[in-house]
């Protein structure tokens, strides 16, 4: 099967091309150069019509444990925003922690094509990928969380070499089916077992003796040493506390020019100026994202409306759940590796808080320079549910859209920020790099995320509009894996998306110390800790999708 | 049914019987027998060792062939304007399968262990909790405190893998925990320690809980109590047990809330995790629901992540539509409400449907008898003995990987209810 997309305008970073008119060959799920004399079996007419590759989700919570917490406490919720089954699809529901099968139906009617599950217990990675399993057309993976689990912490205390905390590393991701590395709070989650109520930078673990920038130091080592093309991904200490934007310079500074992903900067970027002790530092955080050529962020970008936060970090959850809403929230701490915390939240206009909270994302969007290392998210369903990116990229692109929301906040917000004075509007060409070829390179996807030879044919076709909102969110098509997936913003095939990991080499003696370990303090066995490739697989629909390394360091 | 008189002898094999999940069982088989020869006990022997019987499927008590017997369950599922599928004890990939037929045929689904999980899910969808999981228990409980449950008739090798564990992370004498029961009274002795220190025992009736729980966490506020009695308790005693619970520095709270059969359960339990909170307050105490036998946890969660919506979910209208009184199975039967039953049982022969007039599919374990035949009987393998699996402890977070451990041709839940989805 042959198909060719003829005379699309395309836009594919990747390769420098913005908006140049050309033609697509997919053959066998791959974009193919153009063929001398092959016979076309299909051919599509996109004369006129925007040409993207397929969106790319670089962190979203869509499977495991936490977000599974999320769908089961929230029915009220759900129930507004029920979705009937057709003949295609099957029912679900769900606003703010959608079911998995609508959760996939609404990334690829939305034009995505990938999204990345970032904070993957390893004892839970299980339910995760099981929950990704059942998560249509999108291909998937996810970033394996570590920086609270004992056994690094109590390596890290014995003081053992750098090559066997990568070697812990490398056989984590294998075992747990990773693309990458997440670190949350970096041991603060495992301070708070011990009671501690927060954790800076240079402030140690009361049992370990051991610091978050030691952690971050270690683990973005590992990762880049290991040669995992995703850095080290980072939610930094602090969230959402004001005037933390003093320990997130320091971060960045601090980790010394390894490359280092921090994610949902935007709670991580706040001053303590003002009446009402709160302020942005989104033009110092910029600024120095700007001057770190080895940081990269994605915004977590919040908007107004009922959503759920869910996160590994259960020492901040827990002292943000005074405000929950609606009232209750969950806090687990969980099997000596990692906690969870889950607390609804309601995002309002008229509060000065999270009118300044919306500025200051939209804020960093703006004066970060380099659309190549900063990412669309709301760190979905944190800052707001992923279905509203098309709404989030209208802001980006429509300064008088922009404007005219902003003069209905809080005004003691609106006078906080500069930014109704900012001119910056976002190209299609900009918004291509961050959702698609800029977020493939960041993720470590050699195959995604482009409109080259060899690619992955997830291709994504939009009629340009005025209104961008309108534009992103009813693509004309969708394409995965070269199958038509969506027509004029309507699922017409469901198919099932691959899980990308990658599998750095480790020496097998690092197995002599794990299985004592946990023969002797865990409730699992090693050997059902791990999680095989035939697990991903699965029934049968599911399939792995191994990325290659970057060149490592030493090991 | 594939014979061999071959031995052959697994390790480290995990247990979906019991919802501890214990995974280091050693177990032979020799042939179609299983035995558990290392690690076992009274739950995890019956499970792996109850023997398989009949293998034919039958309709109305008659063998016929698995097709003729799938085809019947589709016609029963077909016919029925209001189909329930309860039971839904199986393995991932069954409760899976289970999900697809329910939203296609506009099913009820429901769990067999479901009175006994929403005593639980009630307050997680009403305040939320803060919870623990059992190797955090192994490693850092200082007070344990076991409310309205006696652990060990259930749990068998609770106390041993997460309280008496010789060795634990961080330098404590685990042997010098404290254990106290509010309640019942333990029926055994393994919450005895390894010095011979027997648990101390606040016993009171069930249904006198509600009251001393309630005093318990305004104790634990500072409130002041004007009685000096509560339900045969007095104010001295749940004075010194809401003292002890704020100087422990990782007191666990653990209830099961199948043994909390008492009206309105579920706002004890409320009262219980509130308490926990206000703890946290100061220092650090959580709770640990024990529950999760037979995958009753995997239920909930294949259904949430599916639907939305834990269990006692109702595809009739097209979409999920959840209601934890409404959609009761149990009395969607006998008020007449549903009209055909998919019973599924895959773990245990001794959990058979409830009596019914509705035309009843049984997918279930090999050496199950029924009181009433049902219309269709589907003898299936058991998840982590006839085909590999994965299942949910009942602390929710983990989930064991299942293996197969003997050939004997049965099919799968998941094999079954796909055919009948196919069929309809």
């Amino acid at each position: 099967m042959l198909t060719k997309l003829t005379g699309g305008r395309i836009i594919d970073p990747s390769q420098g091309i913005n908006d140049k008119v050309g033609d697509l060959y997919i053959q066998d799920g791959r974009i193919i150069d153009p063929p001398s004399d092959a016979k076309i079996d299909e051919e599509i007419n996109l004369r006129g019509k925007i040409v993207m590759a397929g969106a790319i989700d670089m962190h979203t919570h869509i499977g495991g444990g936490k977000v599974n917490i999320a769908r089961t406490m929230l029915p009220e919720d759900h129930a507004a925003d029920v979705i009937a089954r057709t003949e295609l699809m099957r029912s679900g529901c769900g606003h703010a922690a959608p079911s998995t099968l609508s959760a996939g139906y609404r990334y690829a009617e939305m034009g995505y094509t990938a999204g990345f599950e970032p904070a993957i217990l390893p004892v839970n990675a299980r339910q995760a990928h099981m929950e990704m399993h059942d998560t249509p057309i999108i291909d998937k993976g996810g970033y394996v969380m570590l920086g609270s689990d004992d056994f690094l912490l109590r390596m890290m205390a014995a003081n053992k070499d750098q090559e066997a905390i990568n070697n812990y590393v490398a056989w984590t991701i294998t075992h747990s089916q990773a693309v990458g590395v997440k670190v949350v709070n970096p041991g603060g989650i495992n301070a708070f077992k011990f009671n501690q109520r927060k954790l800076d930078l240079d402030e140690e673990n009361a049992y370990y003796g051991i610091t978050p920038r030691d952690i971050l130091h270690r683990l973005a080592r590992a990762v880049n040493e290991l040669g995992v093309p995703h850095p080290l991904h980072v939610h930094g200490c602090n969230l959402g506390v004001p005037g933390n934007m003093g320990t997130t310079l320091d971060t960045i500074t601090g980790i010394e020019g390894l490359p280092m992903h921090m994610t949902h900067i935007q709670f991580h970027s706040y001053g303590i100026e003002g009446d009402f002790k709160f302020s942005s530092g989104a033009a110092e955080i910029a600024e120095a994202i700007n001057a770190n050529k080895n940081i990269t962020v994605d915004v977590g970008q919040i908007l107004f409306g009922q959503t759920v936060t869910a996160s590994g970090d259960n020492m901040r959850q827990h002292a943000g759940h005074s405000h929950a809403h609606p009232n209750k929230w969950v806090s687990m701490d969980i099997e000596c590796e990692a906690g969870c915390g889950v607390v609804p939240f309601k995002y309002k206009d008229q509060s000065y808080v999270n009118a300044l909270q919306w500025m200051i994302g939209l804020e960093t969007f703006l004066l970060v320079d380099d659309p190549w290392r900063i990412f669309l998210t709301t760190d979905h369903p944190n800052g707001a549910p992923f279905t509203s990116y098309p709404h989030l990229i209208r802001l980006l692109m429509d300064k008088t859209f922009r404007n005219d929301i902003m003069s209905r906040l809080h005004p003691e917000a609106q006078a906080a920020s500069h930014l109704a004075s900012v001119e910056r509007e976002y190209s299609l060409y900009e918004i291509a790099i961050m959702t698609r070829a800029g977020a493939a390179k960041l993720v470590g996807l050699s195959d995604r995320g482009r409109l080259s030879k060899g690619a992955a044919a997830d291709i994504t076709v939009y009629t340009e509009h005025e209104d961008k909102e309108k534009m992103f969110s009813k693509p004309d098509y969708v394409f995965k894996d070269g199958q038509m997936v969506v027509k004029d913003g309507n699922l017409i095939h469901v198919s099932w998306g691959t899980t990308h990991v990658v599998k750095p080499d480790y020496d097998e003696s690092i197995e002599k110390e794990l299985k004592p370990y946990f023969d002797r303090f865990h409730t699992m066995k090693m050997g059902n800790h791990k999680i095989s490739d035939d697990e991903i697989i699965d029934d049968g629909r599911g399939s792995l999708t191994v990325q290659p390394l970057h060149a490592g360091g030493p090991i | 049914m594939a014979e061999s008189n071959d031995v052959c002898v697994f390790h480290e094999v995990a247990s979906p019987f019991c919802g501890i999940a214990s995974d280091d069982l050693t177990i032979e088989v020799s042939g179609q027998t299983v035995s558990v020869i290392e690690n076992g006990d009274a739950i995890t022997k019956k499970g792996f060792e109850t023997q398989i019987t009949d293998t034919e499927p039958r309709i109305d008590g008659q063998e016929v062939s698995l097709e003729e017997a799938i085809a019947k369950a589709a016609d029963i599922v077909n016919a029925s304007q209001q189909p329930v599928i309860g039971g839904m004890a199986s393995d991932i990939n069954g409760i899976r399968a289970a999900m697809a037929l329910a939203d296609k045929t506009g099913a009820t689904v429901d769990s067999m262990d479901s009175d006994s999980a929403f005593r639980n899910l009630l307050v997680l969808q009403d305040t939320g909790w803060m919870t623990t999981t059992l190797t955090e228990v192994r490693n850092r409980v200082d007070l344990l405190l076991v409310v309205g449950s006696d652990i060990e008739a259930d749990y068998p090798r609770f106390y041993e893998r997460m309280v008496w564990n010789e060795v634990s992370l961080f330098d404590q004498d685990t042997s010098s925990r404290d254990v106290i029961y509010l309640g019942k009274a333990p029926s055994g002795d393994t919450s005895t320690s390894p010095n011979g220190q027997k648990a101390q025992v606040l016993a009171c009736d069930d249904n006198d809980l509600p009251e001393v729980l309630s005093v318990l966490r305004a104790l634990v506020n500072g409130k002041v109590i004007q009685a000096e009695q509560v339900s045969g308790l007095t104010l001295v005693d749940l004075s010194d047990l809401a003292e002890k619970l704020k100087q422990a520095a990782y007191s666990v709270v653990a209830w099961a809330s199948g043994s909390m059969q008492f009206d309105h359960a579920e706002v004890s339990i409320q009262m219980l995790n509130e308490m926990i909170k206000d703890l946290n307050e100061t220092t650090r105490s959580s709770g640990l629901p024990l529950g999760g036998k037979e995958g009753s946890t995997s239920v909930y969660n294949v259904s949430s992540w599916q639907s939305g919506y834990p269990m006692r979910t109702s595809f009739n209208r097209g979409y999920p539509d959840y209601d934890p009184y409404l959609f009761d199975s149990k009395s969607m039967l006998a008020n007449g409400e549903a009209d055909s039953l998919v019973w599924v049982s895959s773990f245990n022969v001794d959990r058979t449907p409830p009596e019914t007039g509705a035309p009843t599919v049984v997918i279930g374990r090999s050496g199950m008898t029924f009181d009433q035949e049902p219309a269709v009987f589907i003898p299936v393998g058991v998840p982590g003995i006839d085909h590999a699996g994965r299942s949910f402890r009942g602390d929710s977070s983990v989930a064991v990987p299942l293996r197969k451990l003997r050939d004997s041709g049965l099919p799968s839940t998941f094999d079954v209810l796909s055919a009948i989805e196919q069929a309809l």
